[in-house]
């Protein structure tokens, strides 16, 4: 024994060896990989599948190709279409509805609370394709449990799938993914001292004014943490496919479900790839960005 | 039992060095008591000892044994840890038992054993219990009942009594001491409670920033502090330090100080050969004694605070405008309603005198 | 008095609200809770008149479904064991072993975690996977799927262990005990809680995932639950509804159960590797 440790470093090294092995054959090998392939024109079947050729920036420059770029089933329609999926269902309607929810369960009386939580929740974690067929279901023309309480009160129905694809993936997002910014805020809300919303009771405080000057100051930190992870999520989430595989016409067609087309229908691997290369890098500039926020406020950071 | 020797000990944790050139020995039967302020190296020094880190220079033998680089397990030690480190997921019963376990005992002779030391720790009828059910005070003796389970050549106390009320703390206490002159253990005990060290150890060892600056019995050290850091460290209060200017004329020593009149000393020996300069001069506060005015050996000041303790009294006079003050302990019978102008009288053989770097400056005698 | 009323309707008045926003959030999952239990279902809401269990029958008598539900449980135990057993130890050895670089590395682990998404890395995984010979398994999926959830999880587990004092198996070892007994005796137990949710975690993940095992296999019988109930439907391309409502619940149960046993023991907060 030289110094003393827990765990020789020889043991750790020995431990940390089948992670190391799993992550590095999963994780950073397809890293490197997705961007060597990017610049083949490897493709499934054919000629190309073996024997690859070097390509440069072709894939790029494709990708790119400014005449095309915003016409749906592009790189650049999805990319635009990818944005606002994360806008409005991310950052305007998972944030706002979880601080929503997570505010008003501080108050309400424990039942009602405990039921509202099981449902967000449950739509959070059910499987992604049961959840699908639910909404598939839910928003059915003929018999769906939507058109049928819009023709209860005298609405006009709506093909919504047809109609509205994107709003549909939007409020599906929404409802899908409210559950972890509730649960975040919720738990920000508990570590507050209740005293600090105690005293602004005896001042005659409206809920409103104890949102706004109380607890929403005192969680900003938890808020900018959620953001930056729901962005992240939404920005690769594929479950939008379970509902309109991308359709119609491209409509919903958002970066993961493109790669997807590209690489395994249009079984163009290079191209793909190189939309791959393309989210990682936006997803490194999350990345960084959340790690440069929580260290910047790791001393009593929460999250 | 056995004796624990470390020789020219350094600890660094990258460019902090948290003990520096360590040279002392712990005899067999002994306990002794690391005592110092916080983050003088107590804690580092015991862990070296259990071999939990390892030295960056120098040696530690137990017994006849160079143990420097062998593993805590073999190395014949108990330990009682500063936060207790009760197992959250055993009994108690399999908390205490647990040293005896991995010595592989069969259960129930190592069961048996637990209740044994349970009971004489009076725990006995708790354990049943997981930790998490039981008091502050009842955990510090479970961590304590599976230290001292096995037989071991040296027994190590960090701060175990820190997290107790008053009360059991006493009662603590009296249980070490009297498991040290029972069994005869060799401990090492660590604290920064000085009057916890005057009552365990046979020797206490005084720390400060990775030093130790005097190793010697209790009383040795309440007598004769080393340095006026020991000075100012042990005793409660503190030893007074007074600031005096020193001349040695027609072969007297003469102390100069606001508020102090005090007859000229014989010189002591090792003053004979240089110029003086400036001292401190320590007395305690239980050698301080309200004085007639006008007495030959007094310090006269303003009364600044009156603490009635009981029995006794401190008694806090400042000597000029500002910082310089003085404590005395005197008994509540003999104080009378104290206001304005106050004089202290002394014995000038309960005079300490220590040198401009702080060392004692020995009497004659000594 | 007044001021008591309003209060009392102010509170009433947010309890209506939240029970609305729940109610509404019901709402898509109201079908899914009454057609399995209707033998004549379509995908218009009805209450089972009369309430029936054929559809789970016409499921039970089904093997290439109730295949699927076991090539689900082979693949999420798998990668659910592996992920606990990797990311255990790993955590163990980042948090007590002293290790240079070990702060950075999980730093990198979890970067290359993010970055690497499924969407983004499924062109090499699949050309891995297909170049290693094992396209088409349960090993592939499970090896993708531990790779994959690894790093959050060794995030979640290093932060639990590294909350634990080191003097439980400092004081094990000055106890007598060999590093391995220290592990095993003292560290693992109380590290317990905090493997239950990377277990719990790292199941509901593979359970309820589609893309991956979309991608690698190609065989029916290989075909998991998620992917298997998309053949559930007729010679015309219509959903045959009353088996998919059946199918669907009972694949739910287990994540339902899962739930209920969290929340049950811990009290339901995060497994949702918040870290991440
Ligand atoms: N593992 C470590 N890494 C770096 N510095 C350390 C380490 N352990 C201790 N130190 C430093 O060494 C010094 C001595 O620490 P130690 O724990 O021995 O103090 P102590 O005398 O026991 O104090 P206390 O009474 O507060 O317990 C402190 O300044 C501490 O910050
Ligand atoms: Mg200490």
């Amino acid at each position: 024994m030289k110094r003393f440790s827990l765990l020789s470093p020889r043991a750790g090294a020995a431990f940390i060896t089948p992670a190391g092995l799993l992550v590095g054959a999963f994780v950073i090998v397809p890293f490197f990989w997705v961007i060597y392939v990017s610049f083949t024109n490897r493709t499934l079947l054919g000629r190309t599948a073996l024997n690859p050729e070097f390509v440069g920036l072709a894939n790029y420059l494709e990708l790119f190709s400014p005449h095309r770029f915003l016409d749906p089933g592009q790189f650049g329609f999805s990319l635009v279409l990818t944005i606002q999926f994360v806008l409005f269902s991310a950052l305007l309607g998972q944030a706002a509805l979880g601080m929503a929810l997570a505010w008003l369960l501080q108050q309400v009386p424990k039942p009602v609370k405990a039921m509202t939580e099981t449902v967000v929740i449950g739509a959070w974690i059910l499987p992604e394709v049961v959840i699908g067929f639910a909404w598939f279901a839910f928003l059915d023309y003929d018999g769906g449990t939507l058109n049928g309480m819009l023709d209860a009160v005298g609405l006009p129905r709506g093909d919504w799938l047809l109609d509205y694809p994107f709003w549909v993936i939007v409020v599906f997002n929404t409802w899908r993914g409210t559950a972890f910014s509730m649960m975040l805020f919720n738990s920000a809300f508990a570590s507050i001292p209740p005293s600090y919303f105690q005293a602004a009771d005896v001042a005659g405080a409206s809920s409103w004014q104890k949102f706004r000057d109380i607890g929403l100051p005192l969680i900003r930190g938890h808020v900018v943490t959620d953001l930056i992870l729901i962005t992240m999520w939404t920005f690769n989430v594929f479950t939008p496919f379970l509902l309109t595989k991308g359709g119609p016409g491209n409509q919903t067609e958002v970066l993961s479900i493109y790669t997807y087309r590209v690489a395994f229908r249009d079984f163009d691997f290079g191209k793909g790839a190189a939309v791959g290369v393309v989210v990682m890098l936006i997803n490194l500039a999350f990345a960084l960005f959340y790690l440069w926020v929580a260290r910047k406020r790791t001393p009593g950071g929460a999250a | 039992m056995a004796s624990v020797k470390f020789e020219n000990v350094t600890k660094r944790f990258g460019g902090f060095t948290a003990t520096e050139g360590l040279d002392f020995e712990v005899g067999d039967g002994e306990f002794v008591c690391l005592l110092g302020p916080s983050g003088c190296g107590k804690t580092t020094t015991l862990r070296m000892m259990a071999g939990l880190e390892t030295p960056s220079e120098g040696k530690v033998w137990i017994g006849e044994r160079d143990v420097t680089r062998v593993h805590p397990k073999d190395r014949g030690i108990s330990m009682v840890f500063q936060d207790y480190a009760l197992y959250p997921h055993m009994a108690l019963a399999d908390n205490i038992a647990y040293p005896l376990k991995v010595r592989g005992q069969p259960r129930p002779e190592r069961h048996a054993e637990a209740q044994r030391v349970a009971d004489v720790l009076q725990i006995g009828h708790l354990l049943d219990r997981m930790p998490a059910q039981i008091s502050g005070g009842q955990q510090q003796r479970t961590s304590l009942a599976r230290a001292l389970v096995t037989p071991s050549d040296v027994y190590l106390f960090d701060e175990p009594l820190s997290n107790l009320d008053a009360k059991l703390r006493l009662d603590a206490r009296g249980f070490l001491n009297h498991l040290q002159r029972d069994m005869g253990i060799t401990a090492v005990y660590v604290t920064h409670d000085q009057a916890e060290a005057m009552a365990l150890a046979t020797r206490i060892a005084v720390m400060d920033r990775g030093r130790i600056v005097q190793y010697a019995p209790p009383l040795e050290i309440y007598r004769r502090p080393a340095t006026t850091f020991v000075a100012n460290f042990v005793g409660n209060p503190p030893m007074n330090l007074i600031e005096a200017e020193a001349r040695i004329e027609g072969g007297q020593l003469h102390l100069q100080a606001p508020g102090l009149h005090l007859a000229p000393l014989p010189v002591p020996a090792a003053l004979a050969t240089r110029a003086p300069g400036r001292l401190t001069l320590g007395v305690r506060p239980e050698h301080l004694a309200l004085a007639a005015p006008g007495a030959a050996n007094r310090i006269e000041g303003r009364l600044f605070a009156n603490e009635n303790m009981g029995p006794e009294t401190l008694v806090t006079v400042t000597r000029t405008e500002g910082e310089a003050r003085l404590t005395a302990r005197i008994f509540t019978d003999e104080a009378p309603r104290l206001s304005g102008a106050v004089a202290f009288g002394f014995e000038a053989r309960h005079l300490h005198l220590f040198d401009a770097e702080g060392l004692r400056v020995p009497g004659d005698g000594e | 008095m007044t001021d008591h009323l309003r209060q009392f309707l102010g509170r009433a008045g947010f309890a209506f609200f939240t029970a609305l926003i729940g109610a509404i959030f019901a709402l898509p999952l109201v079908w899914f809770l009454f057609a399995p239990f209707n033998s004549r279902a379509e995908l218009g809401l009805a209450i089972p008149e009369p309430f029936s269990l054929s559809n789970f029958r016409q499921v039970l008598e089904n093997s290439f479904a109730i295949r699927a539900l076991g090539n689900s449980l082979i693949q999420s135990v798998g990668g659910t064991l592996l992920v606990a057993l990797a990311a255990t130890l790993a955590s163990y050895a980042l948090s007590r072993s002293p290790l240079p670089g070990k702060r950075a590395v999980t730093y990198v682990l979890l970067l290359f975690s993010s970055v690497v998404s499924g969407s983004a890395a499924m062109v090499p995984i699949f050309l891995m996977i297909t170049r290693a010979g094992i396209i088409d398994t349960h090993l592939s999926v499970i090896l993708v799927f531990a790779g994959g959830l690894l790093p959050t999880a060794m995030f979640i587990l290093r932060d639990f262990i590294d909350g634990i004092p080191r003097s439980y198996e400092e004081s094990a070892m000055v106890a007598g005990a060999s590093p391995v007994q220290a592990f095993f005796d003292v560290a693992l137990p109380v590290i317990r809680p905090g493997v239950v949710v990377v277990v719990v975690w790292a199941f509901v993940n593979i359970w309820g995932s589609f893309l991956i095992p979309f991608i690698l296999l190609r065989s029916a019988e290989k075909m998991p639950a998620s992917v298997a109930i998309y053949s559930f439907y007729s010679e015309a391309g219509t959903p045959i509804v009353t088996l998919l409502a059946a199918y669907a619940l009972l694949y739910s149960l287990p994540v339902v159960l899962l739930y209920l046993f969290v929340s049950w023991k811990f009290g339901f907060r995060f497994f949702g590797g918040i870290k991440a």
